[in-house]
């Protein structure tokens, strides 16, 4: 007997003279380990083998934007962030715009929106739920149907259209790039464009493309972490919605110079 | 003062930082402090204690989980064919295990929790039991949780039976592993955040300047249009790198400098152990050369080489003799190049040996995306048949690297463009439209080095394979993932998904082919059963437990089932299996009621079984929906 039929040998005898000899019933194939041990003991650690490898919950708390603007328009502070909490499957996702007017002292904005959030493509997420707008008044409550996600070339994505409980429809898209200039260095251009399907006098907001927002950032990340940032913002109001800014005194386009932080943990 | 140890221990379960002057265990010791490479002497009995421990890595304090008060754990060494009795103590406030990697042990004694056993509970003592066939060099690490990142693993020596085929005069263990000072569970939920956490080599605004000037900037632009439009980067090579790795060698960082040493004219056999978490090293020895004699523990037929890629948990040994007296650097790089851990083997201890520089970061090509049609098998695609061998269609091939190889044993052609018989689901970004037989290629970032680099198509079993039957049956497994939601999966199916099991049946000879879909070079482990790897018409082919699969790549393992029980069968980069890129293997026994609906069954025919040709031209196209094998 060579040594390798001697070792194959002693493979195939090997789980013979293993086998306990109670084991009469036929195994469950997944479940052999049951006539060994402990039924419900072995059960329970099953259970944990399967929701250890794939099964976790995670969350991130992200604020994209927290930074200080000054320009044309009055002082504000912005706190633009999202967060989730969830599986692979389904999260709980909470996304927050603020932004307080340091001159005014009051807030501009103040929206909250809580959406529950699940893949349907390799990069997208479809997220559902509601928003809330404290700020401007008078508030408004808002069902919220959207879609997240990485769009092809890198264009991080977030469209989303929301009914209010006046019946009144509108919608939001944003898009974000980041070039690495170096490896910590991080140029990052954004665009949020508002639309309105009509007029909203009490909100004053018109119909059609009501704002929109170009936005140029430069981070340095000190790690992916924390990343503080200068750039510029211009805003501007379009169409009616202008109308009703202009009616305030107001320039309808402001540019604004930004510092702020960018962090997640 | 400084001093060259470089563990600090602390009681067991206390956690409290006490100056001790307890050493590592003789194997993991540098020259300095002792160390001749002549080992302590085997046992029989082992006791293992599993507790906390403060350790110093670098200068630096960090916690870790060990075995015996150090990391790594103590050798254990045995007697191929002997008892062995191993108790383990577990001090932890958590369940812990521990799996004898490569080992045949019955299956209720392999150490994985909800797959062999439930676990070893806290503050409690279990005995593990058995003899096993085989001899080696092996590991030992827990499969709980993530305690293995935290140090949980140790170096395990068989002795054969009878005289060893490999003799040598000194030798060593080297233990390759990767340190982070982080909790593991804190880096997994920062690559659950962004899977691009620790990659500090992605491609720049200066990358692309570069590009432009050396290729233009149509092609550059091209270039990064076509990744772009794939959401895939060049760069993803490793998902965690330096940024929070230390790399060890028994323990010690470059700075801790281990140390062996030697006698010219001697023979050393280094027992090379990959025991990281994430990291698969390229291993080298500048200006000297490598004859490896073993692999995953099992001898090889002696074959020369200055470097290899070694996969987490593969083994190699290697015999080493310097025949000048001046230090060597035994040097492990991390395959994306972010980080190396170097130690020294010199004529006598407190010598360092100069570190080389780490060298340019590889990237991926489309080839890796499994996209490159310039490569493509024309032959196939036509289905055309051409005698076992595609070489005169392989267009994209480079014949030259080929020397030296059976042409008319190649297991397969070059590339097969390849139906999906898979779940799609969101967890898998990308699909191997182009696989390609990688069984040549030594791995990434070594196909254009100025040296000898192993390719497992070199590696034959010094012993004739105890099973050479044809298989009866081939199954097909796809290794998936999304980078970008950091998911991954065997078949598109997290194991947290998977309603059954893998199935084998007692005493059947299968062929298991392995297609790599995602852009990632996963080492692929199963337990309980040696596998062959399919590197052409030999009845020598090398058994291995893990074997590394490429990017793109199309590979296969002829496997006896023969060793009843359930087996778990998992990506080894333990944060794609935390991820769920694991299944079970259940081998059942003879007669047993199973398999009426087991998908795999029905995908080949018994009547035509697999053997060395290239696999049938139509590709499986029946549907995408299956959600797991049962």
């Amino acid at each position: 007997m060579t040594r390798a039929q001697m070792i194959a040998t002693i493979v195939l005898l090997s789980p013979l003279a293993a086998a306990p000899a109670f084991a009469q019933e036929t195994p469950v194939p997944g479940s052999q380990a049951e006539a060994y041990w402990d039924k419900d003991e072995f059960k329970a650690s099953q259970d944990a083998l399967k929701r250890e490898h794939g099964g976790g919950t995670n969350y991130m708390i992200l604020a994209d934007r927290l930074e200080y603007q000054s320009g044309e328009g009055s002082p504000a502070l912005l706190l633009e962030g999202q967060g989730w909490w969830g599986t692979d499957d389904s999260r709980l996702w909470i996304k927050s715009e603020i932004d307080y007017d340091l001159d005014a002292g009051s807030f501009e904005e103040a929206e909250l929106q809580a959406l529950w959030s699940r893949p349907i493509a390799r990069y997208f997420d479809l997220q559902a739920g509601v928003r809330h707008d404290f700020e401007p008044g008078p508030s408004r409550t808002y069902a919220v149907a959207g879609i997240q996600g990485l769009a092809p070339y890198w264009f991080e994505v977030d469209g989303a259209v929301f009914l209010s409980e006046e019946g009144d429809l509108s919608a939001r898209f944003e898009a974000e790039y980041e070039f690495l200039l170096t490896q910590r260095l991080v140029l990052q251009p954004r665009t949020e464009l508002n639309f309105a399907a009509e007029d909203v006098p009490e909100l004053e907001t018109g119909a059609g493309l009501s704002t929109a927002e170009l936005g140029l950032r430069l981070r340095y990340e000190f790690d992916r972490q924390f990343a503080p940032y200068v750039g510029v913002n211009w805003k501007a109001s379009t169409g009616e919605t202008a109308d009703f800014v202009r009616a305030r005194g107001e320039d309808t386009e402001t540019l604004s110079f930004v510092t702020g932080i960018r962090l997640w943990f | 003062m400084l001093t060259r140890r470089h563990l600090l221990r602390t009681a067991a379960a206390g956690g409290v930082l006490a100056a001790s002057t307890s050493l590592l265990p003789a194997w993991a010791r540098s020259a300095t402090a002792g160390n001749k490479g002549i080992f302590e002497t085997r046992g029989n009995a082992f006791d293992l204690t599993i507790g906390h421990s403060a350790v110093k890595i670098a200068g630096r304090s960090g916690h870790a989980i060990t075995i015996n008060g150090t990391l790594p754990g103590p050798l254990i060494r045995f007697r191929e064919g002997e008892k062995v009795t191993l108790k383990v103590n577990n001090t932890l406030d958590e369940d812990t295990s521990i799996h004898w990697h490569g080992l045949l042990v019955p299956f209720h004694m392999d150490g994985v929790p909800g797959v062999s056993f439930p676990g070893i509970k806290p503050k409690s003592t279990f005995t593990y039991e058995f003899a096993v066939p085989q001899s080696g060099t092996y590991w030992y690490h827990s499969h709980s949780g993530l305690q293995e990142q935290m140090g949980h693993y140790g170096p395990l020596i068989i002795d054969p039976a009878g005289p060893d085929p490999v003799q040598a005069d000194r030798e060593y263990v080297l233990v390759l592993s990767d340190w982070s000072f982080e909790h593991p569970h804190k880096v997994f939920a920062r690559l659950k955040k962004d899977a691009a956490v620790y990659n500090f080599q992605q491609r720049t605004a200066g990358d692309f300047l570069k590009d432009a000037r050396e290729n233009g900037l149509g092609a550059t632009l091209a270039d990064r249009a076509s990744w772009g439009a794939m959401r895939m980067s060049p760069t993803d090579i490793s998902d965690v790198t330096s940024a929070v790795y230390t790399f060890l060698i028994n323990g010690h960082a470059t700075e801790d400098n281990w140390s062996a040493i030697f006698n010219t004219g001697e023979r050393i056999r280094l027992r090379i152990i990959n025991a990281s978490a994430m990291t698969i090293f390229n291993f080298r020895i500048p200006g000297l050369p490598m004859t490896v004699v073993a692999a995953d523990g099992l001898n090889v037929q002696p074959v020369e080489t200055d470097e290899f890629q070694i996969g987490v948990a593969e083994t190699y040994d290697v015999i080493v003799s310097p025949t000048r007296a001046r230090p060597f650097a035994l040097v492990a790089e991390s395959i994306d190049r972010s980080g190396q851990v170097v130690a020294t083997l010199a004529p006598k201890a407190g010598l360092v040996a100069t570190a080389p520089l780490l060298r340019e970061r590889p990237t991926l090509t489309h080839r890796d995306m499994g996209m490159d049609m310039s490569s493509m098998d024309h032959g196939s695609m036509a289905g055309m048949d051409h005698g076992g061998m595609g070489g005169s269609a392989m267009s994209g091939m480079d014949h030259s690297a080929m020397s030296g190889m059976d042409h008319g044993a190649m297991a397969m052609p070059a590339s097969v463009p390849q139906g999906h018989d898979h779940r799609m689901g969101v967890g898998v970004d990308n699909v191997a439209m182009v696989q390609v037989s990688r069984i040549d290629e030594p791995g990434l970032g070594l196909e254009s080095v100025p040296h000898r680099a192993l390719r497992y198509s070199q590696l034959r079993s010094l012993t004739p394979n105890p099973d050479t039957r044809a298989p009866g049956r081939e199954m097909e497994i796809h290794l998936t993932g999304n980078m970008e939601r950091y998911m991954w999966s065997f078949d598109g199916v997290k194991l947290s998904e998977v309603t059954g099991p893998i199935m084998f049946h007692e005493g059947e000879r299968l062929r298991v082919t392995l297609v790599n879909d995602t852009m990632m070079t996963h080492p692929i482990h199963l337990h309980g059963m040696f596998f062959d790897l399919v590197v052409g018409d030999t009845d020598h082919k090398p058994r291995k437990h893990t074997v590394i699969v490429k990017p793109a790549e199309r590979i296969s393992f002829d496997v006896t089932a023969d060793h009843v029980g359930d087996w778990a069968f998992h990506c080894h980069l333990l944060f794609h299996m935390h991820a769920g890129m694991m299944q079970v293997v259940s081998v059942v026994p003879r007669g047993a009621a199973a398999g009426a609906d087991d998908p795999y069954r029905d995908h080949t025919p018994s009547a035509t079984p697999p053997t060395d040709e290239p696999p049938p031209k139509e590709a499986p196209m029946s549907g995408m929906s299956h959600e797991g094998h049962r």
